[in-house]
C-alpha cells in the first residue's frame, strides 16, 4: 500500500496533476488488464476441473466441490450444505438423487437417511487445483512426444543456423571477392520471399529430398535466413581488422580465425540471432502444419492445434497442454527482456 | 532430479570439448583446401553452406511455382503435369465482377481476397492507432516503465496458436466474456456464429498478439526526438496538443511509415492466429488468401497444387510491390 501511496504522490515539476497524467495512467492500467488477464484467465482456468470448467458463471478460481469417504460407501460422496425443515442448516453427504429429492446421510452417522428436495442443497465448495490435467496428457496424448519433436527442431534448427549464417556473414564481411556484390543482393532479395508464396514447391523439394513426415523437413528450409546474415554481418563488420591480420602472420587458417577469433567476439550477435531462431522454431506453425502430416511427427503448435480439433469437448487437457507451451516461452522472457526488446529496437525484425 | 554440480560442470566440459575437436577436425580439409584455393577463395568456401540452402529452398522454388502455376493436373512432380499455360491464371480470374466473390468461378479465393483486404484495412488502422498511443504514454515521463513496456510486448512472443486459444476459450459460448454480458444484463453472444463479430475478434486478437511489436518501433523513433524541442515549446507555453502534432508527428513520421509498412506485409500474410481461432469462419466469412494456398494445396480431397501456386504468385506479386514500398520508405528514412 505504501508503494501506491508514493505513486500517487509523485507529480509534475509544477506540482499539479496534469489530467493527461491521469489519463496516461488509467490508459496502462487497462493495458494491464488486457494483455495480463487473458493469459491469467488461462492459467487459472487451466486448473479447474472438467465439471468446474462447465459452470456458468464461471468462479474466478479454481473451486471443486468438497468429497467425503463414508464409512458403508464404496466411492467418496459429494458434501452439501443444506436448509432444513426447521431453518437449521447441517452439512450432508449425497448419496444418490431420485428426480428433485437427493437422498443424504450425516457423514457423522452414516446409519441415518435425510430425504432433501434438491433446491434446498448448494454443494460446499474447496479451492483445489485440478493437477490431474497436466498429468493425465502425459499418459494418454503424445504430449511428450510433441514436446521432444519441438525441442529438438528448435535446437538443431538453430544450431545450424547459427553455423552457416555466421560462415556465410563471415565471407562477406572479412574478404573482397568477385561476385560478392551478387552474393548480397541474393541475401538481400530472399529477404522479401517468406515461406507463404514458396508453400507449394518447398513441398516439392523436400518431397524429392524423401523428408516428408520428418522433423528434418521444417528444420531445413529455414535454416539460412536472409535477417541472419545481415544482422550477423553488421556485426562482424565493426570487428577490429589488426586481430585477423595478426592471426594469418601466425600462420592461422581462415577456418581457424573464423572459429577462434570471429566466433567468440561476436557472440553478442550470436547471442541476439539464437534467441530470434529459438522463437521463430518453437512458434512455427503454417510450414509444419503442411508439411507434418503424422501424428508421430508432430510439433507442439502442430499437435495443439489437432488437439484443439479432436477434444473440443476436453477443455480441460487443452488449456493444461496450452499452459505447458506457454511456459517455456514465459521464461524465456522474464530472463531476456531487456535483451529481446533492443535486439528488436535495434534490427526492426521479430 | 538435476545432477549435482561437478557433474553437470564436467559435462559442459567434456561438451566443449567435443567441440573442440570436431572444429579441429574440419581444420584439416579447411587447411588443405585454403592451400588449393587459395586465401582470398576461401570466402566462396564459407559461404557455399548458405547458398546451398537459400538455392534449394528459395530460388528454386520461386522458379518451379511458376512452372506448377502454368501446369495443370494433381501430379506433385512438375514432369508429370501438362502444360496449361494461363489456365490457373485464367480460372482464377474468371469473375463476372471483382467486387462480387459470388460471381467469380474459384469464389473461395476471391472471398479470401476480399477479407484479407478488410482485415488488413481495420487492423493496419488500429494497430498504428493503439501503439502510437501506448508508445507516447510509455514515453512519458512514468513510473516503473520497463514494468509497462514489458507488458504490452510480451504477447508478441507466445505462438499464434496459443494466443488463438486463449481468445478461444475466453470468447467461446460459455466463457468469461459472456458471463461478463449476462452479469451485466445482457444477452449471451455467439462470436464465432456471426460473420461480423468473427472478423471484429480477428482483427482484435492480432492486434493484442503484435501489437508490442509496433509500439517498440515506435518508442525508438520517439526517444530519438531531441528533449530539447519540447523544453523550447513548454517555455513558449505552446499546448501539449499542439506540441505533439507539430513536433512529434512529424519527427516520428519515417518509423510510422515503416510501422504501417510492416503492418501491411504481415497483414496480408495473416493466417496462424485466424486460421485457429475461427477456422476461417463462419463460412468463409473469415477465410484469408494464405489459408486459401494452404487449403488448395495440401488439405482439400483434390490437392491442386497448379492453382495453389497460381494464387500464392499473385500473392507474390503483391507483396513485392509492399516490400519496394518498405525500402523507398526506409531509404528516405536513413536519408
Amino acid at each position: 500500500m505504501n508503494r501506491v501511496a508514493r505513486l500517487l504522490q509523485i507529480r509534475r515539476k509544477s506540482g499539479r496533476w496534469h489530467w493527461t497524467d491521469i489519463a496516461a495512467y488509467s490508459y496502462l492500467a487497462l493495458g494491464v488488464v488486457l494483455m495480463f488477464g487473458p493469459v491469467l484467465w488461462l492459467v487459472l482456468s487451466s486448473f479447474k476441473t472438467q465439471a468446474g470448467l462447465l459452470e456458468f458463471p464461471p468462479s474466478l478460481l479454481p473451486m471443486s466441490q468438497r468429497e467425503v469417504a463414508v464409512a458403508g460407501f464404496p466411492q467418496p460422496l459429494p458434501l452439501f450444505s443444506v436448509t432444513l425443515d426447521d431453518g437449521s442448516t447441517r452439512v450432508l453427504a449425497q448419496v444418490r438423487r431420485i428426480g428433485i429429492v437427493a437422498q443424504m446421510v450425516d457423514p457423522e452417522s452414516p446409519a441415518q437417511q435425510f430425504r432433501i428436495p434438491i433446491d434446498k442443497r448448494t454443494p460446499v465448495r474447496e479451492f483445489k487445483l485440478a493437477t490431474e490435467n497436466y498429468t493425465e496428457p502425459l499418459e494418454r496424448f503424445a504430449f511428450t512426444r510433441f514436446l521432444g519433436n519441438s525441442v529438438f527442431v528448435t535446437v538443431v534448427a538453430t544450431l545450424i543456423t547459427l553455423l552457416i549464417n555466421s560462415m556465410a556473414a563471415y565471407a562477406l564481411s572479412i574478404y573482397e571477392f568477385k561476385g560478392k556484390n551478387a552474393a548480397m543482393l541474393m541475401v538481400v532479395g530472399t529477404l522479401m520471399i517468406p515461406i507463404t508464396i514458396i508453400l507449394v514447391p518447398v513441398y516439392l523439394v523436400i518431397t524429392k529430398l524423401g523428408l516428408v513426415n520428418s522433423l528434418w523437413a521444417v528444420i531445413l528450409p529455414g535454416a539460412a535466413t536472409p535477417t541472419g546474415v545481415f544482422l550477423l554481418r553488421q556485426y562482424m563488420l565493426t570487428l577490429p581488422r589488426d586481430l585477423i591480420e595478426a592471426a594469418r602472420m601466425d600462420k592461422a587458417s581462415e577456418w581457424q580465425i573464423y572459429w577462434r577469433i570471429v566466433m567468440p567476439l561476436a557472440m553478442p550477435a550470436l547471442a541476439v540471432l539464437a534467441i530470434f531462431s529459438i522463437m521463430w522454431r518453437w512458434n512455427e506453425f503454417l510450414w509444419p502444419l503442411a508439411v507434418l502430416t503424422k501424428t508421430e511427427v508432430h510439433t507442439l503448435q502442430i499437435g495443439l492445434n489437432a488437439f484443439q480439433g479432436e477434444l473440443q469437448t476436453q477443455w480441460h487437457y487443452l488449456l493444461a497442454m496450452t499452459v505447458a507451451t506457454l511456459a517455456p516461452v514465459a521464461l524465456v522472457f522474464v530472463f531476456l527482456q531487456r535483451f529481446i526488446t533492443t535486439g528488436i529496437a535495434n534490427t526492426g525484425m521479430k | 532430479m538435476t545432477p549435482p554440480l561437478s557433474l553437470r560442470r564436467s559435462a559442459a566440459r567434456w561438451l566443449g570439448l567435443f567441440v573442440a575437436a570436431l572444429m579441429r577436425l574440419v581444420d584439416w580439409p579447411m587447411r588443405w583446401l585454403q592451400r588449393l584455393l587459395g586465401e582470398r577463395r576461401m570466402a566462396y568456401v564459407f559461404l557455399l553452406p548458405n547458398l546451398v540452402f537459400f538455392s534449394l529452398f528459395v530460388f528454386l522454388p520461386l522458379i518451379i511455382n511458376v512452372v506448377f502455376s502454368v501446369t495443370g493436373g494433381t501430379a506433385l512432380f512438375p514432369s508429370e503435369r501438362p502444360y496449361v499455360g494461363g489456365g490457373q491464371y485464367a480460372y482464377l480470374f474468371d469473375c463476372d465482377s471483382f467486387l462480387d466473390p459470388g460471381s467469380c468461378r474459384e469464389d473461395h479465393f476471391w472471398r479470401g481476397v476480399a477479407n484479407t483486404l478488410r482485415f488488413t484495412t481495420f487492423q493496419v488502422v488500429a494497430m498504428v492507432l493503439f501503439s502510437l498511443v501506448t508508445a507516447v504514454v510509455l514515453n512519458m515521463r512514468i513510473r516503473g516503465r520497463g514494468f509497462f513496456r514489458a507488458v504490452y510486448f510480451f504477447p508478441v512472443l507466445l505462438s499464434p496458436v496459443v494466443v488463438a486459444l486463449i481468445w478461444k476459450w475466453i470468447l467461446q459460448r460459455d466463457g468469461l466474456l459472456n458471463a461478463g454480458l449476462t452479469a451485466l444484463g445482457g444477452q449471451k453472444i455467439l462470436f464465432f456464429i456471426d460473420p461480423g463479430w468473427a472478423m471484429f475478434w480477428a482483427v482484435f486478437v492480432s492486434i493484442w498478439a503484435h501489437m508490442g511489436f509496433y509500439t517498440l518501433i515506435l518508442l525508438a523513433g520517439l526517444q530519438a526526438i531531441p528533449a530539447d524541442l519540447y523544453e523550447a515549446a513548454e517555455m513558449d507555453a505552446t499546448p501539449r496538443w499542439r506540441a505533439f502534432w507539430r513536433i512529434t508527428l512529424p519527427l516520428l513520421w519515417p518509423n510510422l511509415i515503416v510501422v504501417i509498412v510492416l503492418a501491411l506485409i504481415r497483414g496480408v500474410q495473416t493466417f496462424d492466429e485466424v486460421f485457429v481461432l475461427t477456422g476461417g469462419g463462419p463460412g468463409t466469412a473469415t477465410l484469408m488468401v494464405v489459408q486459401y494456398i494452404y487449403e488448395t494445396a495440401f488439405s482439400n480431397q483434390v490437392q491442386n497444387f497448379g492453382l495453389a501456386a497460381a494464387a500464392s504468385v499473385v500473392l507474390g506479386i503483391v507483396l513485392f510491390g509492399l516490400t519496394l514500398a518498405q525500402l523507398a520508405a526506409s531509404r528516405r528514412r536513413s536519408a
